[in-house]
């Protein structure tokens, strides 16, 4: 049976005010036919629906962040410093065509076409939770299939032990890379970068959707990585190059707080942010803080991966 | 200015300087606070308030450069109002965010130097408005109450660094809070630099004269 975020969620949670008087105007107009179609029409982002399997194994019981929440209020710098300035100013992005360059230490370099990579491997539903390094937190059901799918395709060199991830740059689509008066924010593009066992990891994303549909401009269409145990940040949106190298590759915000913003940024609630505490996070839609989980929940998982490393070293 | 244009000028103050918080108030009964109500209120409380705080400052640049000093009149009014939006600012932060977690709060205040500052700066500001009335300026004298006074130039320093430590680096705007309050500062400094200069050549020529006359 197919799993509806209604089905996961209370109502009284999955709907706000207003998105209730919506859900009523909807139902009306189909003649009070309660089946889950309305709830799922004025729940939904606003681009296509892209069909997906729900993966029971990846799913955390916490109900899913409203879809406004998450589609409204993102950091996303190539659109803009402000929460509100990637879905104000998303429509300059054009997902389409998109075309993904991998190569670096690999046996068989190729550029893939975003159809492609849609049907690379059967596409699942997750239902992760969203760390940001501000502080608060989001659960986000994507769709998508593990990026080590992709990598194997390339075929990896023994060499390769870093995945770099490159945004596109294009200030006409990214109007947030222009620089304005006083000077840029980040160092366009955006890179960011994982080890390659953390790529190759089963709870690294390939993210080609959210919430039943394909990505919103905002959230990083057409193609973005997700990894659950690290801040969001970590998780690069708007893909053009995935590049395998032997080298730590430069990461965005490293280069522009070093102190701050760790290659690692693992989520981890004993190591504070040098300004503010990471012990607690404000769950969006939730008034009081709650406890930060060691590695975002996901320790029985990824801990492995440090075992004898010290994470306040290697932040 | 006549008692008329001062009052229609003070209205004109007030109903300014209280519509961010009416906008904040109509977004809560809109339910249009953003998904992230808390840090929102907060940020925007503590933004007014060192609008405020920089307007407060800038009458008496004013004075200086411009020869005009009816703006004077509103440096109480609006020296008071900042100070409001701090109290609100400090509250939120305490209630809203901490729900009065005074452990938490306590731990923050001692290892984040930008909570240090922040509260720091509230600390400075609230003998200011306790003795902001004119009972209290002439209790305490002019020139003791002008000298007191003078934290004000701590506090609008302590805001900007508030502010700019709390705010990631690449953001542009604290910097140009800072910049503001640089040149309103600046602005007294030459001012003072000038008066200094001023008698020093009074005292001069004044030595001269005495010595002429020998």
């Amino acid at each position: 049976m197919r799993l509806r975020y209604s089905d996961v969620t209370p109502e009284k949670v999955y709907l706000s005010r207003r998105e209730l008087m919506a859900g009523a105007l909807a139902l009306a107009a189909v003649g009070c036919d309660t089946g889950g179609e309305a709830t799922a029409a004025v729940s939904a982002p606003a681009t296509a629906a892209l069909a997906a399997t729900p993966n029971a194994a990846y799913r955390v019981a916490d109900p899913p962040t409203k879809v406004e929440a998450a589609t409204t209020y993102n950091n996303f710098y190539e659109f803009g410093v402000n929460k509100d300035d990637p879905s104000r100013l998303g429509g300059t992005l054009k997902p389409r065509p998109w075309h993904v360059q991998v190569d670096g230490l690999v046996a068989k370099p190729r550029t893939f076409d975003i159809g492609e990579i849609l049907k690379l491997a059967p596409l699942e539903e997750r239902i992760y939770a969203l760390r940001c390094v501000e502080a608060w937190s989001m659960v986000i059901p994507w769709i998508g299939y593990p990026l080590a799918v992709l990598l194997k395709q390339v075929e990896p060199r023994p060499g390769a032990k870093y995945v770099e991830f490159t945004t596109l740059k294009d200030p006409e689509q990214f109007p947030g890379q222009k620089g304005g008066f006083f000077g840029g924010t980040l160092d366009w593009p955006y890179t960011e970068g994982l080890r390659l066992d953390e790529a190759m990891h089963p709870l690294t994303l390939l993210t080609l959707g959210m919430y039943g549909h394909v990505l919103p401009n905002q959230n990083g269409a057409p193609v973005r990585v997700v990894i659950p145990w690290k801040y969001g940040f970590k998780s690069a949106k708007s893909i053009v190059r995935i590049r395998l190298t032997d080298t730590e590759p430069p990461t965005a915000w490293n280069k522009a707080a070093p102190q701050e913003y760790g290659f690692y940024s693992n989520v981890n609630p004993n190591v504070d942010h040098p300004r503010w505490s990471q012990g607690t996070e404000r769950r969006i839609g939730e008034f009081r803080r709650r406890k930060t989980l060691m590695f975002n929940g996901y320790a029985d998982q990824v801990a492995s991966l440090y075992a004898g490393m010290d994470l306040k070293k290697y932040y | 200015m006549t008692t008329r244009g001062r009052v229609a000028l003070k209205t004109v103050v007030w109903l300014v300087a209280l519509a961010p918080l009416a906008h904040l108030l109509w977004g809560w009964w809109t339910d249009d606070l953003t998904v992230n109500p808390i840090e929102y209120v907060t940020r925007e409380l503590g933004q007014t308030a060192f609008r405020l705080l920089l307007a407060t400052l800038a009458l008496t640049p004013l004075r200086l450069l411009l020869g005009v000093s009816w703006p004077i009149t509103l440096r109480r009014l609006l020296g008071l109002l900042a100070f409001f939006y701090v109290t609100l600012h400090f509250a939120v932060w305490i209630v809203l965010d901490h729900f009065f977690d005074w452990h938490t709060m306590g731990q923050d205040i001692a290892k984040r130097p930008w909570i240090t500052v922040g509260v720091s700066a509230f600390l400075l500001l609230a003998p200011l408005a306790a003795t902001s009335t004119t009972g209290m300026i002439k209790r305490l004298g002019g020139a003791r109450w002008r000298r007191l006074h003078r934290l004000i130039y701590v506090a609008g320093v302590l805001a900007a660094l508030h502010y700019i430590w709390l705010a990631k680096k690449v953001l542009v705007q604290p910097w140009v809070y800072a910049a503001i309050l640089a040149v309103l500062l600046g602005i007294r400094l030459w001012d003072a630099a000038r008066a200094f200069a001023r008698r020093r050549q009074a005292l001069a020529r004044d030595r001269i004269v005495i010595g002429s006359r020998g």
